[in-house]
């Protein structure tokens, strides 16, 4: 294994990823509620009485994060290398894989290991590895 | 009412910011960090770490509580159980995850960005929920019927 420094951005992830916890935090205390993504998605396809509103609210903030970023911080960069295929694929597994698995990175990796859940251990320990096997496969086997 | 809406917006828009400072909304870096037998970038580690390190210190609070600051229900999760369902699902979400470097959050935070990939991520997503729910309601009326 060689460590990547030239990508390496401890400080802005340390960061990025305080804000991540603040945002979790501040979503159970005051709603409640887990802050997953895949939930809060996934939710709006079985609408219950006033469960549609906050749902909303919460993506439309998502949706203008990067709006507010660009505006003081400047562009949001993605080098995405995945061919349109394998987008479709990507996302079709990850839309069906976190709803049997009631969770995501967020769901399961920040709040289920916060709260030091059994289910989202195995969940997060699951998905890193198969996100390790298939990243080894493309980039190391098949290349 | 009016409140807790601005608060869900803030909320989110707090955390789409959280993933783009983190890196999570930049495929490269994801995959940099899946790659662990390449050149391997750890940032992604200090996003966990920094999140968990806030979150156990809420989640703590947040067990304690029967109802939330703004007076709701606490909905929190009750299962302790780990099933096929769990393993198998996180296993086909950490396979897409690997292979396009997206997962649910940082693809609705790059299609806003205007990502024509992010954006076709986010419609497979929808239409991989989609499926979930047919089978979900298939196996709920079969057990109706039995």
């Amino acid at each position: 294994m060689t460590i990547d420094w030239t990508h390496f951005t401890p400080w802005a992830s340390l960061l990025g990823g305080v804000l991540l916890g603040i945002a979790s935090a501040a979503f159970v205390l005051l709603n409640g509620r887990i802050l997953g993504i895949s939930g809060i998605v996934g939710g709006l396809f079985r609408p219950r009485p006033g469960d549609l509103g906050w749902r909303a609210a919460f993506l439309a903030g998502m949706l203008a994060a990067p709006f507010v970023y660009a505006a003081f911080l400047g562009p949001v960069e993605a080098r995405i290398d995945a061919g349109w295929g394998a987008v479709i694929i990507a996302g079709l597994l990850v839309g069906v894989g976190t709803r049997y698995a009631a969770g995501c990175t967020s769901g399961h990796g920040v709040c289920g290991l916060s709260r030091m859940s059994p289910r989202s251990l195995v969940a997060t320990l699951s998905f890193m590895l198969a996100g390790f096997v298939i990243v080894f496969l493309l980039r190391h086997v098949f290349a | 009412m009016i409140g807790h809406r601005v608060s869900e917006f803030a909320v989110g828009l707090l955390f789409g910011l959280g993933l783009i400072l983190a890196g999570m909304t930049d495929p490269g870096k994801v995959i940099g960090f899946l790659d662990l037998f390449g050149a391997w970038d750890p940032s992604l580690a200090l996003v966990m770490g920094g999140a968990i390190g806030v979150g156990i210190f809420a989640f703590a609070i947040a067990r304690k509580r029967t109802t939330s600051f703004f007076g709701g229900a606490m909905h929190l999760p009750t299962r302790s159980d780990v099933d096929q369902r769990l393993i198998v699902g996180s296993l086909a979400f950490g396979a897409g995850w690997g292979l396009a470097g997206f997962c649910p959050g940082p693809a609705i935070v790059s299609m806003a960005a205007g990502q024509p990939k992010a954006l076709l991520f986010f419609v497979a997503m929808m239409v991989g929920m989609g499926v979930f729910e047919v089978m979900e309601r298939r196996r709920d009326s079969g057990k109706v019927m039995a």
